[in-house]
């Protein structure tokens, strides 16, 4: 296996809320380097920072300490052009597919933005129609039946698959999920880490999959970090990491997910316990 | 076989909407649990799982409305009772219910014996409140919980805790059947763990006679009922044991939904998920046959043509096809 | 959208409230076309006249045709009109004073009652104990009783324009009347005068009309300024967010209506139109706007959608617009509603302090109740020159409140049924 170049490079990368008695390290100098094309599932439960970090990746909020280097050059977005200039190669799909739509636009206008951003503006209006057209036939939607309607009339699996379709226009190097499928149900959530795979293998693309549910990121990922307390505790392929944790947490993780082929140990948890 | 706990024969709901439409939600739903035993409800969101959960407490609200059918409950048959007999006789007495979000129902001005004292005196009011607090302190020791949570008001307790607290409540008066709906879905998995671990010593100590759960989450059902039932768009479509309904699923739609688990075990990578296409039928117009037509890869025009009734198995299952089992299963062979 | 409409038209509480203020909206802008007149235009000689038909008694008498009419209780409702209950106990009253013995008066007969008065009344006899204005009072009663139980016609006379002498020109019977369509001038004042003389009515209207228009300008103002600030002060955050915080909550803790009386008094009496009033209205009252918006904003602001919108490189002024605007639009509209109708109400509450509008072009709903106010409506019991004010006032407020209660149960998904 070829050495894979850098795609996305954190060093120490710190965000703090609050200051002085009521500070709180929400993500502790974090290490990692995410290589081109490579699926990264950063896992960990609810307040262990994952959703702090991926918006500190996204240039959403500031970092507090610490340094991100997209394609092995220091990222710099103190100006709008620069952040716009930064979005154009990561791009992100949201947890809750209801809450990550304006109700008030049409599906087409969602679309004709993406196109609009990636330098599309000027192109005739049939031109634009096949991208959507293709676009929406990769997530196995049919663009005619869509036009003219408003997200709220879709469902939750749907909605999600039209994001995976305006990554698709958009096609940048990185793209961040995070928790995209923890509010679709079992069988809609297949179809789409079916897409997120494909969108892999078609563009190149890297992804970084966040998420609480550990199976998932074994299911998709190429790598894992397990996250607790704001910091990475365990890394490495997945295999490594699921198969044959070394540490305690990952391991209590492990072992606090319910199975079906294994036995579930309840013993390790203790109801008597404080 | 043990004693029948929960019977519930035909049972039809239905919401009406503010435009005056029905939605049949629950569906002629028949199931029967006995001593000892719990029965797990899966089924996507939007099949009517947490509205059979609704119906089967017999106490309906506005927009929920009861149409037909009967709800058994050791022998006694709630239907036709007066709300208010059934709010202070039945609720908490016989059958307890503990919904998705029960952490928020405690009042955080309260402090969590003043919300058991309410519990308890709204069926007895003549139980004294050092009764009160010697029941709930030793409930509480056996299920696991410091009996210093009594004096806590609710911000003071993790979600977990609150949780594990609330559920300990509902089952204060030792009703004979607790119906739990997603009761760990919003935990962490280690709370998710001690809450599975809690309803289980409940179900050995007595305190509750027999159990219904439902939860989307199909690995955690497997691990936690004897049973499984599966609901499509308001119907059940698959009965029997966990394991069965789990490994050897009949009806396609389980079928399809037992091929989308995804658990962190190995082996994992090289499994192909199922996923079902389409988006479930709008249960104010419900198709004339099959519910499942539309999404099933087996569909033939007689699907279509009539409503499809059970077929019972020897084996204690049932399922809800026109297909026999061997062809079924030949399908799924040559799939 | 259309959908929304259509649930807000369901609601019982907006249609309601919708179709009393359409009713007054309508009133205002139908009774002038109908009712040309000037609204302060002074038409009475003297104030306060009561509610009713005023008919041209020259015109009566004079120029109109006479019908002769045999009615039958013609008679006894000219003595009634007259002499009411009240008056007869006053009569016995005197009666008794002059020394009438008691037994022999009797109030239910009224020819003996008038028969007793004629001989006893002398209006140049002192009575001991007798306030003036009782002894005027016996003066004007005597006057009006005179020739009550009269047969007879009146005769018309005129002064000869040569001799000064006066000639009979014509006779009126008891039996005469008029077709008062046939009266040639004829003025219905269904809400009398007030004060200075002016048709009540017609100056309601139009203080209707002013007052409707402060309540738009001063609520459009401060809907702006607050929804302004609140987007900025909302999704900018930080030392934007601190300092509008800190102005909204300066403005807070001042009572805004201390503030108002301050300005309007500083801005002296000439300056102070309608426009005016409704500026100094609007730039007190937006504090609670900016807060109820900025909230909403800040809620809103850490959606995903707006996250998204940021991701596709949008301005600041474009997601705010697009993103966030859309979303807050029927809280706005609700609290535009509200703003207008504290706003009629903040102009009353001036006017009546006598820090409203200027008095000689426009009248305010305001202005007619301090009008109403100083010239002691109140104390003189007429009630026509305060009263239909306050109605007003009410219905305006009560309607714009039914439709926002109707809005929020429409828009807010907590009070859904």
């Amino acid at each position: 296996m070829t050495e894979k170049k850098s795609c996305l490079k954190g060093v120490g990368l710190t965000k703090v809320f609050g200051l002085g008695r009521n500070k709180n390290m929400a993500v502790d100098h974090v290490d990692f380097d995410f290589a081109e094309g490579e699926i990264v599932s950063i896992v960990g439960e609810s307040g262990s920072g994952k959703t702090t970090l991926a918006k500190m990746l996204l240039g959403l909020i500031n970092t507090t300490e610490g340094e991100i280097y997209f394609k092995s050059k220091k990222r710099d977005i103190r100006s709008q052009k620069a952040k716009k200039e930064y979005w154009t190669n990561i791009q992100a799909i949201f947890q809750d597919p209801f809450s990550s739509y304006n109700i008030f636009n049409k599906i087409d206008a969602l679309f004709l933005d993406c196109i609009n951003m990636r330098g599309g503006k000027k192109l005739p209006y049939e031109k634009k129609l096949e991208m959507m057209t293709e676009a929406c036939s990769f997530v196995n939607l049919k663009f005619a039946e869509l036009t003219n309607k408003y997200p709220f009339e879709l469902s939750g699996g749907q909605m999600q698959r039209l994001m995976i379709a305006r990554i698709f226009l958009l096609k940048p190097q990185i793209l961040l999920a995070d928790e995209p499928t923890s509010m679709i149900d079992a069988c809609s959530r297949a179809t789409i880490l079916d897409m997120l795979l494909k969108l892999r293998n078609d563009t190149g693309m890297t992804i970084i999959f966040i998420t609480h549910d550990i199976g998932l990121a074994y299911f998709v990922s190429d790598k894992v970090f397990i996250m607790e307390h704001g910091k990475f505790v365990e890394s490495g392929t997945a295999d490594e990491v699921i198969l044959r944790p070394k540490e305690a947490y990952t391991k209590r993780l492990l072992n606090d997910v319910p199975k079906i082929h294994e036995e579930w140990d309840l013993s390790t948890v203790d109801i008597k316990a404080k | 076989m043990g004693k029948v706990i929960l019977e519930v024969n035909e049972l039809t709901t239905k919401y009406v909407t503010r435009f005056n439409e029905d939605v049949y939600a629950v569906d002629h739903v028949s199931l029967k649990v006995e001593e000892g035993k719990s029965l797990g409800i899966a089924g996507e969101s939007g099949c009517g799982k947490s509205t059979l959960a609704l119906s089967l407490m017999g106490y309906y609200f506005a927009p929920l409305h009861y149409t037909s059918g009967e709800i058994i409950i050791d022998g006694q048959n709630i239907t036709g009772m007066h709300p208010d007999t059934v709010r202070k006789n039945i609720l908490g007495n016989e059958i307890a219910y503990i919904p998705q979000a029960a952490m928020n129902a405690l009042n955080p001005t309260q402090k969590i014996i003043h919300f058991i004292e309410d519990v308890v005196q709204a069926h007895d009011p003549k139980v004294s409140k050092k009764e009160i607090y010697e029941l709930a302190r030793e409930r509480f020791e056996v299920l696991g919980l410091p009996k210093e949570v009594l004096q806590r008001y609710p911000v003071e307790l993790s979600g977990g805790m609150k949780q594990r607290t609330v559920i300990a409540t509902s089952v204060i008066l030792e009703p004979k059947i607790l119906i739990a709906d997603e009761p760990s879905s919003a935990l962490d998995v280690t709370s998710q763990k001690m809450v599975i671990k809690m309803l289980r010593y409940m179900m050995e100590k007595g305190y509750v006679k027999a159990m219904i759960f439902i939860t989307h989450e199909l690995p955690l059902l497997y691990n936690v009922t004897d049973d499984i039932m599966v609901m499509y768009a308001g119907q059940i479509v698959e009965k029997g044991s966990s394991k069965q309904t789990v490994f050897d699923p009949i009806h396609p739609y389980a079928k399809g939904l037992m091929g989308s688990i995804i658990v962190p075990e190995s082996g994992l990578k090289d499994t192909k998920l199922t996923a079902i296409p389409g988006t479930p039928p709008n249960l104010k117009k419900p198709p004339e046959g099959c519910r499942f037509a539309e999404r099933c890869k087996f569909v033939t025009p007689e699907c279509k043509r009539y409503p499809v009734d059970m077929k019972y198995l020897e084996s204690d299952r049932s399922y809800r096809c026109i297909f026999t089992e061997e062809q079924l299963r030949k399908a799924y062979q040559n799939d | 959208m259309k959908h929304t409409l259509q649930q807000v038209f369901h609601s019982s509480k907006f249609v309601t409230g919708f179709c009393i203020f359409a009713a007054i909206l309508l009133t205002v802008i139908i009774y002038p076309i109908f009712v040309p007149n000037p609204p302060l235009e002074i038409i009475a000689q003297g104030s306060f006249f009561p509610p009713g038909t005023y008919v041209s008694t020259y015109d009566t008498v004079f120029s109109s045709k006479a019908y002769t009419l045999n009615l039958p209780d013609a008679a006894a409702k000219r003595i009634a009109a007259k002499l009411g209950d009240k008056e007869r106990q006053d009569i016995k009253d005197y009666l008794v004073l002059v020394g009438v013995p008691e037994a022999e008066i009797d109030t239910t007969n009224t020819i003996q009652l008038l028969s007793q008065w004629d001989k006893n009344y002398d209006p140049s006899k002192k009575i001991s104990g007798m306030i003036f204005s009782k002894v005027r009072y016996y003066e004007r009663l005597n006057k009006s009783l005179t020739g009550l139980l009269s047969e007879e016609g009146l005769i018309l006379a005129a002064p000869n324009i040569d001799t000064g002498a006066l000639e009979q020109i014509g006779t009126i019977n008891l039996a005469d009347y008029v077709n008062i369509k046939e009266v040639a001038s004829v003025r219905t004042l269904p809400l009398g005068t007030d004060n200075f003389g002016r048709d009540v009515l017609t100056e309601l209207v139009r203080a209707t009309s002013v007052s409707l228009k402060i309540g738009l300008i001063a609520g459009l103002i401060a809907t702006f300024i607050g929804l302004t600030l609140g987007l900025l002060g909302g999704y900018i955050g930080g030392t934007v967010d601190d300092v509008i915080m800190f102005i909204t909550n300066l403005f807070t803790v001042i009572p805004s209506f201390v503030l108002l009386i301050l300005i309007s008094y500083s801005v002296g009496q000439e300056h102070r139109g309608p426009v005016m009033v409704a500026t100094v209205i609007g730039f007190t009252s937006w504090v609670w706007t900016t807060r109820a918006v900025r909230s909403q904003v800040i809620s809103l602001r850490n959606r995903d959608h707006v996250n998204l919108s940021k991701l596709s490189g949008h301005s600041l002024f474009h997601i705010i617009t697009h993103d966030i605007l859309p979303y807050i639009a029927s809280y706005v509209v609700m609290a535009l509603i509200l703003q207008i109708s504290s706003a009629i109400l903040a102009e009353a509450s001036l006017s009546v302090l006598g820090l409203g509008p200027k008095t000689s072009i426009d009248p305010t709903l305001g202005l007619m109740m301090n009008w109403a106010m100083i010239y002691q409506a109140q104390i003189l019991g007429k009630w026509w020159a305060y009263f239909p004010v306050l109605i007003v006032i009410a219905l305006i407020t009560f309607s714009m409140n039914l439709m926002n209660t109707g809005l929020d149960q429409v828009f807010n998904p907590a009070l859904r049924d």
